[in-house]
């Protein structure tokens, strides 16, 4: 089965903090201009983090589970 | 390692990008390459265009046939390209200042032509490679380097421009409503005929800093609250419409394309293509 999870590239991240501003389950902060998952559970995987950034920094990505 | 959207269609040898931190030009470029994949252009039929600004850096970064025209000029070098080779599917990706400063004649006749090409504007109303000169879209009254006391000229609204110049495609999205500018640009890339998708986007470095918006954060969210989709904008009054951001496809018709016109000027002069 085929399954999301949120994954982030903090050397690519600039801290603007849209993905945390705009993420509807307030899974994400901006820690030292780096973005942390703070609430991984609350995800909701509706990629709205992904779609924004603007540096390609935090994505939903494909995992496979047994 | 980013995603494999990411992978896929920019050179992530380049990357990370130069842009400033909450700059919409990267987020904006992302997602053309959604909108790429969505519609299933091929890379080897695919070309990208841009002229200069920081929204033309664009093309550095995308993995396909591009080119890094001179300022103003991405549509004369597009047009070239597509007369060419009809085949192509040819993108424009410019900013504000590059299609209607210095490339604004080029703009008026291109959609005049209907050629078929796709031309998507980064448009944050201010020329942010150069530190923040007004544009012809800076909103009058707003402030630039080299507008201190207020710009006194009328902002362009390159949809209706555009529609009125004879494109057969105009339309408007947000950097914050990114869901929509990928579906709008899918449509955009499917026309046939001369399209025109304007972005509004953020310069938080310079249009930013420079009118007191606050930060990337605060610009999207004025984004949010001030975008009203064109069929509901039809019932509102000029003054309730002030300030506001007007979403939407203003236009989309089907009428002769230019470059299927030219094939029959060539066979009509018995050449062949
Ligand atoms: C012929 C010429 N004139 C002027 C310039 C200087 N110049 C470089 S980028 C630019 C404006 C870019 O503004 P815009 O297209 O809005 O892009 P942005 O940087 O805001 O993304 C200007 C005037 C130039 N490079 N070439
Ligand atoms: S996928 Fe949605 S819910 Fe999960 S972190 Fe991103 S914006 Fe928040
Ligand atoms: S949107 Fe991207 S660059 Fe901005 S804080 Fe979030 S992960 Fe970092
Ligand atoms: S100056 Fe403005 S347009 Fe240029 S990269 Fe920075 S935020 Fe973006």
């Amino acid at each position: 089965m085929s399954m999301k999870k949120l994954v982030t590239e903090v050397t690519w991240c600039k801290g603007c903090g849209i993905c945390a501003a705009f993420c509807p389950r307030h899974v994400l902060e901006i820690v030292n201009d780096k973005v942390v998952i703070k609430d991984e559970v609350s995800c909701i995987k509706c990629g709205q983090c992904e779609l924004r950034c603007p540096d390609y920094a935090i994505w939903l990505q494909e995992v496979d589970h047994e | 390692m980013p995603s494999e959207l990411v992978k896929r269609e920019m050179r992530t040898e380049n990357l990370p990008h130069i842009w400033c931190p909450g700059c919409s030009h990267g987020s904006v470029m992302r997602a053309l390459c959604q909108a790429i994949e969505n519609v299933g252009l091929e890379r080897k039929n695919t070309v990208i265009v841009s002229g200069i600004g920081c929204s033309s850096r664009a093309v550095g970064y995308l993995n396909f046939d591009t080119i890094h025209t001179t300022h103003g000029r991405a549509l004369a070098f597009a047009t070239g390209i597509k007369l060419a080779n009809p085949d192509l599917h040819v993108i424009v990706l410019t900013g504000d200042g590059d299609i209607s400063a210095i490339g604004g004649n080029h703009l008026i006749h291109a959609c005049r032509r209907n050629i078929g090409i796709t031309c998507i504007v980064m448009n944050n109303t201010i020329y942010g490679m150069t530190g923040g000169q007004y544009s012809p879209t800076t909103p009058t009254g707003d402030f630039g380097t080299t507008a201190p006391y207020g710009n006194i000229d009328k902002d362009f609204d390159i949809p209706l421009l555009a529609a009125s110049a004879g494109a057969t495609f105009a339309a408007r999205t947000t950097a914050y409503g990114i869901a929509q500018t990928i579906t709008v640009m899918e449509k955009a890339l499917k026309h046939k005929g001369f399209s025109v998708i304007d972005v509004a986007s953020i310069c938080p470095s310079y249009y930013g800093r420079r009118n007191k918006k606050g930060d990337a954060v605060k610009m999207l969210q004025w984004q949010k609250e001030n975008s009203v989709p064109v069929k509901m904008a039809q019932n509102m009054t000029a003054e309730e419409l002030k300030g506001m951001i007007v979403t939407g496809i203003f236009k989309d018709v089907e009428e002769p394309e230019y470059t299927e016109e030219y094939q029959k000027i060539i066979e009509k002069a018995g050449g062949k293509r």
